[in-house]
């Protein structure tokens, strides 16, 4: 018997190019369908609601006293005398040119008012979730190392109170002492009264822009208002992405090519590092995807407490005083970052994990 | 006999339960030359745990206690945690039963061989890669070069555990445990790993402990064995007379295998009594 006898992959035929180029062809093609679909299933609940709303659109424009002509005019020009699935269409349409109709509060375009208060909130998250992921991911690795240890149990502690405590509690008493009391950060809002407007908005984000702009003054004053709330989201994430690290770990580290490397007379730190912690990055982008999109669909109490002008308390205000478009667009653009983070995350996958090949 | 490369003596490992202390290895003792040493015994017999004690790898809370595992002379139960790690795989490295698990999934062949010769010497990575290819067809791989792409799912069985032995001889230690190096694979492979292991393990003069629960293979394979039962060695003997054995749970697991010479109607079953466990080897003192 031949000693290769299980060794008959031999080496692969040379594909042409145009072969080579199909499966990635069809595998973004498949991709775009995906989103495409999940988009058009969302676009159409969020149409549905905005019809069965016990709200009258052209009342909410025309107000309660106008004439009936200028009501059935109205009524006419937003289409709602044609057939649903046209007006379906016709939402589309405008939807597909980032037209989410007028916001009735303030007679601007909704997309002008979310371009203005996403970046707040992309702000607000991007930072949480560096915070999150910086101390959360060690922590959980050393806790499930340390399994047992004081320091598994402190991070146990810290993610059950991470769970527990309401966030509007946490920051009121953040506020209360590090601004109130030690006056260490800046109060809500995301400058000073005296720097709002300083610098050009070029991304709609103050740190970026200050950074920009050169101007240091205005980069510690954002810097102070924004590191509160961004530590205590983080801080929320924290004690999610470390619980989930920590059992990742825990799973990965009593597997058998650990005694490998460890019987090759490799050092624990890079056990624990270059075999262990690559055997668990497909799971954990999963748990830092899922948390970024919670964060990044702005966190209403957070935003409410700390003043802070973003997507969350802009769909809540909306959505009180039954603003639909504005609602509606808000919704939108919180599915659609929900869609896309999915796909980066699925990338990745691709990245990190050669059996997903 | 052969000059001793590794001397055991009275090696226990315990672990912590809340019922009180589990004895998984109960006063081992034994040496190896270099030859090859067949550990036989079922499965909780404690063979396993006895190869891993060797390289101190069992993890707390088990304790592993001994009064000496001495290899050439050095005791390492006295070695620094630091020392220790100079020992596995540089002179001491170990072959487990499944390649499956045992290679890292996340990783590529290549990156996995070179970076157990890197551990033990100061070769270059591009010195490493051909060491690796060198390696890779002495364990008879074709196409070495696309398997040190390749990432273990992309591998059979039998190939997987060539390759684990490439990875765990290339930095050339002394001894090998094999620990049910070949229980994963199907049988028509089996016979191709041993032989490569055989190959190489003679080649190099080396010490081959065989960790394995199949009597006839350790028979066939082995010059010694030891059989073990619940964490005691009962008996030692040379593989050629292993039908000589005395100790009524060698000729219990004997007397259980059908024969294709003497083919019987009923094969025997094994009646364990339980004063075997504290009953002393009847081989003696090894």
């Amino acid at each position: 018997m031949s000693l290769t006898d299980d060794n008959n992959q031999r080496r692969p035929r040379r594909a042409p190019l145009s072969e080579k180029a199909w499966p990635l062809a069809k595998t973004s093609m498949l991709t775009l369908g995906s989103i495409s679909v999940t988009l058009l299933g969302l676009l159409f609940i969020t149409f549905i609601i905005g019809r069965v709303m016990p709200i009258d659109p052209v009342l909410a424009i025309v107000g309660e006293r106008a004439s009936q002509s200028t009501y059935d005019a109205v009524y006419q020009q937003l289409g709602l005398d044609k057939p649903l699935l046209v007006q379906f269409l016709y939402y589309l349409w405008d939807v597909l040119h980032l037209d989410f109709g007028t916001s009735l509060l303030n007679a601007r375009p909704v997309s002008e008012d979310i371009a203005r208060v996403f970046p707040a909130t992309l702000e607000l998250a991007t930072l949480g979730i560096i915070f999150g992921v910086v101390l959360g991911v060690p922590l959980g690795v050393l806790a499930a190392v340390r399994k047992g240890s004081w320091i598994d149990q402190v991070a146990r502690v810290l993610a059950l109170v991470g769970y527990s405590m309401p966030i509007f509690w946490l920051g009121l008493m953040g506020l209360l002492v590090f601004y109130g009391i030690l006056g260490w950060v800046g109060g809500p809002g995301r400058v000073g009264i005296f720097y709002v407007d300083v610098v050009p908005s070029v991304t709609g984000l103050i740190l970026v822009d200050a950074l920009l702009d050169g101007n240091w003054a205005v980069f510690k004053d954002a810097f102070s208002h924004i590191i509160l709330p961004a530590s205590l989201l983080g801080y929320f994430s924290l004690a999610y992405i470390s619980r989930m690290t920590r059992s990742f770990m825990l799973e990965q580290l009593s597997a058998e090519y650990i005694t490998t490397a460890r019987v090759k007379g490799m050092s624990e730190w890079d056990v624990i590092w270059k075999h262990a912690f690559k055997n668990i990055r497909v799971q954990l982008i999963t748990v830092i995807a899922l948390s970024y999109a919670n964060l990044l669909e702005g966190s209403v109490l957070t935003e409410i407490i700390f003043s802070w002008p973003g997507i969350g308390s802009y769909i809540t205000t909306a959505l009180l005083s039954a603003d639909m478009n504005a609602v509606l667009g808000g919704t939108v653009v919180v599915g659609l970052i929900f869609i896309l983070l999915n796909i980066f995350s699925d990338l990745l996958y691709k990245v990190f994990d050669p059996r997903a090949k | 006999m052969m000059s001793t490369l590794l001397d055991v003596q009275n090696l226990w490992v315990k672990f912590p339960t809340r019922n009180g202390v589990f004895d998984a290895v109960r006063g081992v003792s034994f040496t190896l030359g270099r030859e090859r040493l067949g550990i036989v015994g079922e499965s909780g017999s404690g063979k396993s745990m006895t190869g891993r004690a060797i390289l101190r790898l069992i993890r707390p809370p088990g304790i592993v206690e001994a009064d000496q595992i001495s290899l050439e002379g050095v005791d390492l139960m006295n070695l620094s945690e630091k020392d220790m790690r100079a020992v596995r795989g540089q002179r001491i490295s170990m072959v487990m039963q499944d390649p499956k698990f045992s290679l890292n999934p996340v990783m590529t062949i290549g990156d996995q061989i070179i970076e157990a010769y890197r551990l033990h010497s100061s070769a270059s990575k591009s010195e490493a890669y051909n060491k690796s290819l060198e390696m890779l067809e002495a364990v008879s791989i074709r196409d070495a070069e696309r398997v040190m792409r390749a990432y273990p799912h992309e591998m059979s069985g039998g190939m997987g555990q060539r390759i684990m032995i490439a990875m765990m001889l290339i930095p050339n230690p002394e001894i090998l445990i094999a620990d049910e190096p070949t229980s994963a694979l199907d049988v028509s492979v089996q016979r191709q790993v041993l032989d490569i292991m055989d190959k190489l393990v003679k080649e190099r003069g080396m010490g081959l402990i065989f960790i394995s629960h199949d009597l006839n293979l350790v028979a066939d394979f082995c010059d010694r064995v030891l059989i073990m039962y619940a964490g005691r060695v009962v008996e030692v003997c040379d593989a050629n007379k292993l039908h000589e054995a005395k100790h009524p749970y060698t000729r219990g697991l004997l007397n259980s295998l059908p024969r294709l010479d003497a083919p019987r109607d009923r094969l025997e079953v094994l009646e364990r009594d339980p004063e075997w466990s504290e009953a002393p080897s009847v081989s003696g003192r090894i």
